[in-house]
């Protein structure tokens, strides 16, 4: 799957770097003191890359084996010792993102592997019946037709016990909760089918429809095969994606021991040593060290907040630039994060309430036919008194309306709409998703990380003196924190001359210094890089010698797409609204940039799913799009969600759907393949219901030979298989492509990798 | 009719062979990396 990119590197340059203990404590023991770590390396495409990932871990001492599974974008390497070896900074080095992999959630699928299996012998069977049926239907004599016959029962037995199984089981789960479902009425037909066959095999009759019966199963398993497929690939490209929690940190002990524990073993109290660049595992107060933290994913503020002594810092928020002591004040369970966990758990309802299209579909359709099979029965039983005649014909209008294209014409359209979606790099976990998506009629944004990037961009870089610039810019480069990091990509077009600095040194919360020759240069916040009196104190600035040089302004930089996309979803009748966490002027600027109207800011996570909750009171049917760990209460209790692949975890898992692409045209695209998928699938609907118009008197007449039930049910499965395939939307995915198979370029700016 | 007496099982064994054989392809993993699989062939064994 070629879902390796952009977004996916944004994700990777966002995340702290996983330590040796990380690695260790995320790998699996194998038993003999070997261990297996399991990576995900997006970057990967060809077999020259295979091999420099196999070589390259192969080479690291521990290392046993390493061995890369293409289709999946993973190295699993198994490994021995005390520490883990640099794997993440070796494959760096040769040129491959890499992060870890949840090693448990990587079980073998179980399910697909049943759905394989039965369908293979599904296939067995339903073929090898065919076979003997085309001879029994082109003349057999009598004797040969009963040896037939019988060889076909012996092989449509296995065929329902083994992969019938499937639908029996949802069907019996479906009854046992007092509900019914598709598998219902497949259930009973093909059950019927075979009984009704197998007596009249007993009694030499003529007729026997286990060919319909195995091939009505083959039909319906490869349709729930691909529909599992589809949705496992997506789910599996979500896991893939990095992990931003982290799942330990460096403990420091009352007697200056160091120990590398588990997230949930922290208790308050602890003093947890965070490096740059690691995000803070639990909430607490700083005990030492200054630093700025990007609160971005936590609380959708959008600035970097400065910290030093006695600040209390959250869960989820990245240390930028300096090292900091935290004291917990609280467990895993009770921090942020959980409490998050808690509000998700508390919202989710009106989703769960959801009944699928097949489902209302089935409770419509089956009592229907059941009522008609019944009067048939009573009808001929009237007319002619000949039971088994009577039977025979009720049985054949349950085959002959056994809802063969039914039981496909969701699924198949389902299937096509998640493949043309994946192509256009959006992931969707579920198909009921799909049916939601078609039915919103308002859309709900988060700011920080959904509208914008969470990343700065240097306003009106043309404003600047390009010598001034130029000088901020090679300073920048030295630091990690996001406006540093804006001035050096906003510098990279202009050519580095001759600024050679010197005892550079960077004060986190402040900013960065250096020399060259006697003149000191600063660049960071006003208050400390300039001395002179009467100066703005706010705001970050570039200083020679304590006088102002340039102050820089900056702005959150807009996703690409996004105004269109929002202006796509207007025109399509959309309510649009923003829901942040970040200052209201911010929000409100944004809103105009946008052309949105309604914006509401400050609000805290609970007040996010308040207003959904609000707007769903109002018959509101609202697709949220949100990225932070503050959005994830408010992704799961909205009708449908959507989530960027660099959103927080419990966010990414809330979600329908997650795009990875920077672009926020995924959203209207979306939009569009939903309400194509919705309409293909009324279309298919109809297209049944008329085969049912057309074949239903035809059964209750008793017309029906087996020849006939083969010819009309593989017919109107064909139809309702080439009508799925109509589906236009997102289409020309040939842009998308071309991105997916670019080799990927490390995350962060150009500046940095060049140096 | 008599030919069918043993054409008609060979078939069917020749057929539940290959399901036979599948079923074991997809247990022993062979699925697993199909992308993998095709680009597997470019590499040359003997560089190391």
């Amino acid at each position: 799957m070629s879902c390796c990119a952009p977004g996916v590197e944004a994700a990777a340059g966002m995340a702290a770097v996983a330590s040796p203990e990380e690695i260790r404590l995320a790998s699996r023991e194998l038993g003999g003191g070997l261990r297996q770590t399991d990576l995900s390396v997006p970057a990967m495409h060809c077999a020259a890359c295979i091999q420099t990932v196999e070589r390259t871990l192969g080479r690291l001492p521990g290392v046993e084996n390493a061995r890369v599974n293409l289709s999946t974008r993973r190295a699993s390497v198994k490994w021995r010792g005390e520490a883990a070896p640099p794997m993440i900074a070796a494959l760096e080095k040769a040129g491959y993102q890499a992060h870890l992999f949840e090693a448990e959630e990587d079980k073998v699928d179980p399910e697909l592997s049943r759905l394989i299996r039965a369908l293979g012998v599904a296939g067995f069977c339903s073929m090898n019946i065919m076979l003997l049926s085309v001879s029994v239907w082109s003349g057999a004599d009598a004797e040969t037709r009963q040896a037939f016959h019988w060889i076909s029962a012996a092989l449509a037995l296995p065929c329902l016990l083994y992969s019938g199984r499937v639908f029996f089981a949802s069907a019996f789960a479906a009854l046992k909760g007092g509900r019914t479902n598709m598998d219902v009425p497949i259930s009973i037909g093909i059950s019927l089918a075979f009984g009704l066959s197998l007596y009249d095999t007993l009694h030499h009759g003529e007729h026997a429809y286990f060919d319909a019966a195995t091939t009505l199963v083959f039909f319906l398993l490869i349709g729930r095969t691909l529909d599992h497929v589809m949705r496992e690939k997506a789910r599996a490209a979500v896991r893939g994606l990095v992990r931003l929690s982290p799942r330990g940190a460096m403990v420091e002990r009352p007697d200056g021991s160091r120990d590398y524990l588990p997230v949930a073993e922290i208790e308050p109290g602890m003093r947890v040593l965070l490096a740059a660049g690691e995000r803070v595992p639990i909430d607490g107060t700083v005990a030492e060290g200054v630093s700025d933290l990007d609160c971005a994913i936590a609380t959708g503020e959008s600035d970097p907040r400065r910290v030093e002594q006695g600040a209390t810092v959250r869960a989820g928020t990245l240390n930028l630039t300096g090292p900091l002591t935290v004291v917990a004040s609280a467990r895993a369970q009770e921090s942020f994060l959980a409490e998050m966990v808690r509000l998700m758990e508390a919202a989710e309802g009106g989703r769960a309430r959801y009944r699928r299209l097949a489902d209302r579909a089935a409770q419509l359709y089956s009592p229907v036919v059941h009522a008609t099979a019944l009067l048939t029965f009573i009808g001929w039983m009237l007319a002619t008194g000949d039971w088994h005649r009577a039977i025979g014909v009720a049985i054949a209008v349950l085959i002959i309306t056994c809802p063969c294209a039914l039981g496909l014409a969701v699924p198949i359209v389902q299937v096509i709409a998640a493949r043309r979606l994946f192509e256009n790099g959006i992931m969707v976990k579920d198909g009921s998703g799909i049916e939601r998506l078609a039915s919103v009629d308002a859309a709900a944004f988060d700011k920080t990380g959904t509208l914008t990037l969470g990343r700065p961009r240097l306003l009106g870089s043309d404003r600047y003196d390009p010598e001034t610039l130029t000088l901020a810019a090679a300073l920048a480069v030295h630091s990690r924190h996001p406006l540093s990091q804006a001035l050096a990509a906003a510098g990279a077009g202009l050519a580095l001359t001759s600024s050679r600095f010197t005892d550079i040194v960077e004060h986190p919360g402040l900013g960065i210094e250096a020399r060259q020759g006697d003149t000191l240069y600063r660049l960071g916040r006003a208050g400390w890089a300039l001395s002179g009196e009467g100066e703005p104190a706010e705001g970050t600035v570039l200083s020679r010698d304590g006088r102002l040089l340039s102050a820089f302004a900056f702005e959150d930089t807009v996703r690409p797409g996004g105004r269109e996309a929002v202006r796509k979803l207007q025109d399509a009748g959309l309510a649009v609204e923003i829901l942040s966490g970040d200052r209201e002027p911010v929000v409100a600027d944004v809103a105009a940039r946008f052309g949105i109207d309604a914006s509401a800011g400050e609000l805290l996570p609970a007040d996010k799913v308040g207003r959904l909750q609000e707007l769903a009171r109002q018959g509101r049917r609202v697709l949220m799009v949100g990225d932070g760990l503050n959005d994830a209460p408010a992704l799961a209790s909205a009708y449908v969600s959507m989530a960027p692949a660099t959103a927080a975890d419990i966010g990414r898992n809330a979600a329908d759907f997650v795009f990875l692409h920077e672009s926020l045209d995924a959203v209207p695209t979306a939009y569009a393949v939903a309400r194509e998928a919705g309409r293909l699938v009324k279309q298919n609907f109809g297209l049944a219901i008329s085969y049912n118009a057309i074949a239903l008197p035809i059964a209750i007449a008793g017309f029906v030979t087996p020849l006939v039930a083969a010819i009309a049910m593989s017919l109107s499965s064909v139809i309702v298989v080439a009508n799925a395939l109509r589906l236009r939307a997102g289409k020309p995915a040939k842009a998308a492509r071309g991105r997916q198979t670019g080799r990927a370029v490390g995350g962060g700016n150009p500046l940095v990798a060049a140096r | 009719m008599s030919s069918l007496v043993f054409l008609v099982p060979l078939a069917l064994l020749l057929g539940a062979a290959g399901l036979g054989a599948f079923l074991w392809s997809l247990r022993s993993g062979q699925y697993d990396d199909l992308d993998g699989a095709a680009e597997r062939i470019l590499i040359d064994d003997d560089q190391e």
